[in-house]
């Protein structure tokens, strides 16, 4: 770990008309680090990440990334250029729906390719090669790589976006509910795909999820957010076993118990 | 035909659109490959039988210009002969078949196998501009990712190409790298007369009517076709030569003959067909 955050965010605001979706949020995320977003539908958690990546514009507020070449920079002083550069190697942004991450005219290989002939590959045999590896990684079978993606289950569509997402080694990699919308075994296997690539490639996540056992099993720090603001924020463990915000509380209690 | 007797304008269109067209062609000339829109007008045609050509022709026409229309190549179809025939009644001027004899060459799908020379104009009839337009159907995407000069995509079409049929399978409409910068979209002429646009030493205009854009390479422009380094590019090839002027190495059009499946193989390119044919016979005298 160094002493530099990844990503530092200084009070983010952004409205949609009178709706305030993201309240004077700050928080910093440092290397390898697992940052859990937890809140109830419409608290600003998917707003939040979009903010991160350039996706959505803040209203006010600052975002800094500190990029693998070493001089932090905020998002404002990045030109569109380099924003679109970096969204298509360092950051990584993994859709809810997979068919919003997925291109799903083309191949699974084509998918994985396509931000390795971004950045400039242009060996076939060479990008296929990797296709195939991440294919294996994400566990689904090598032998599909020409299939479309619509030909896949929903597991396996997630797995696919999350291969093609991590093709280029990413360093920032955001989460928009990962395993939402999916049966609770193909849930299992995702989180212990995640869980595992998170560690062997170092990877820097922030992972906005309605579950708290997801967000228990994966992240390392958690924030919890209500009506657009960060109403508390800590340790995993430490919100999870011993809640102090009245919400934070509600939540934990809510999970239900087999 | 001239103005006073007619009341007519030269070459169809009123001196002001092709004022606005001269502006986009200048400009595209300035930036090979780029696609510039212009307020591309209605054309007593359809949309797809050369609007966009006949837009840029007209606005370049002088009167002492000699023009050749061809269609697939050939001069005698009904969209290059009825395209002369618009010029000729609008703008009074002479038209030919003989490629060398031509100072505008409107085409649809080709380019003449005859080499153009600095004195000539080749005219294409686009449908299509954009490139990046069945991977990426946003406009305003596809314009950013030219700006800022993404093109990775391009070359996801190449590989899926690839995947699904073993080579790049894409035969016309093959994407080229225009001086280094730009993507552009040839028009669908085949892959065969890609290497014919690079440093071609006569200027290359593009017109999309139904699309609105214009564009083009000015001559000794750099143009390469994309692909992958472990899968040049290549261009088609046969086996036999033209059945009728026995030529080897020219594009050559599949006609078939009769019921029974016979069929040959003859130049697409009719104008160098005749012209071999002559040679042929006058070397024989």
């Amino acid at each position: 770990m160094t002493d530099i955050p990844v990503l530092e965010v200084e009070g983010l605001n952004k409205a949609y008309g009178s709706i305030a979706a993201c309240r004077d949020i700050s928080f910093e995320l440092w290397p390898g680090e697992v940052l859990g977003i937890v809140g109830e539908s419409g608290s600003g958690k998917t707003t939040l990440l979009k903010c991160l990546n350039g996706l959505i514009e803040a209203d006010s507020g600052s975002v800094s990334y500190l990029p693998a070449s070493g001089e932090a920079k905020t998002l404002d002083a990045m030109s569109e250029a380099e924003q679109r550069y970096l969204s298509r190697t360092e950051w990584a942004y993994v859709h809810q729906h997979p068919r919003d991450g997925l291109r799903m005219g083309v191949s699974a290989g084509a998918n994985i390719g396509e931000r390795l002939m971004s950045v400039g590959a242009r060996h076939y045999g060479n990008i296929r090669e990797q296709a195939i590896e991440w294919l294996e990684k994400v566990e689904i079978d090598p032998s599909r790589i020409d299939d479309l993606p619509h030909t896949f289950s929903g597991g396996m569509q997630q797995r696919l976006q999350i291969a093609r997402n991590l093709v280029t080694a990413p360093r920032l990699v955001l989460m928009d509910e990962p395993t939402g919308g999916l049966d609770v075994s193909v849930q299992a296997r995702l989180l212990d795909l995640i869980r595992s690539l998170v560690r062997d490639l170092d990877l820097s996540v922030i992972l906005v999820t309605h579950d708290l056992a997801v967000a228990r099993l994966l992240s390392t720090r958690l924030m919890v957010m209500q009506r657009g603001e960060v109403i508390e924020q800590g340790l995993t463990d430490q919100i999870l076993d011993d809640p102090q915000a009245a919400y934070s509380q509600l939540l934990v209690s809510s999970v239900l118990q087999v | 035909m001239n103005v006073s007797s007619t009341g007519y304008n030269f070459a169809y269109l009123n001196e002001q659109t092709k004022r606005m067209i001269r502006r986009a062609l200048l400009k595209a000339v300035a930036i090979p490959g780029y696609q510039v829109p212009f307020a591309s007008r209605e054309m007593p045609m359809p949309y797809g039988w050369g609007t966009g050509g006949v837009q840029v022709t007209a606005s370049i026409l002088k009167p002492d210009d000699v023009l050749k229309v061809i269609d697939q190549g050939a001069d005698d179809t009904t969209n290059a002969v009825s395209i002369r025939d618009f010029f000729k009644k609008t703008a009074g001027i002479a038209t030919t078949e003989v490629t060398k004899d031509a100072t505008i060459i409107q085409t649809r799908h080709r380019i003449p196998e005859r080499e153009l020379e600095a004195n000539q104009i080749l005219v294409f009839q686009v449908p299509i501009p954009e490139p990046l337009r069945f991977l990426e159907p946003r406009e305003t995407e596809t314009r950013k990712m030219h700006a800022l000069e993404e093109y990775g995509l391009m070359h996801v079409k190449l590989y899926e190409d690839i995947s699904r049929n073993g080579q790049i399978a894409t035969t016309y409409a093959y994407p080229v790298l225009v001086e280094d910068r730009y993507v552009m979209d040839p028009s669908p002429v085949p892959k065969f007369d890609n290497p014919k646009m690079h440093e071609m030493a006569a200027l290359q205009l593009f017109g999309a009517g139904r699309e609105m854009r214009i564009y083009a390479l000015p001559p000794f422009t750099r143009v390469k076709s994309l692909d992958f380094e472990d899968h040049p590019f290549e261009v088609q090839k046969w086996d036999e030569p033209c059945a009728i002027c026995g030529t080897i190495g020219s594009y050559l059009d599949e006609v078939i003959l009769d019921n029974s499946g016979n069929r040959m193989f003859c130049c697409s390119d009719t104008d160098h067909c005749r012209s071999e044919l002559e040679n042929a016979a006058e070397a024989a005298q």
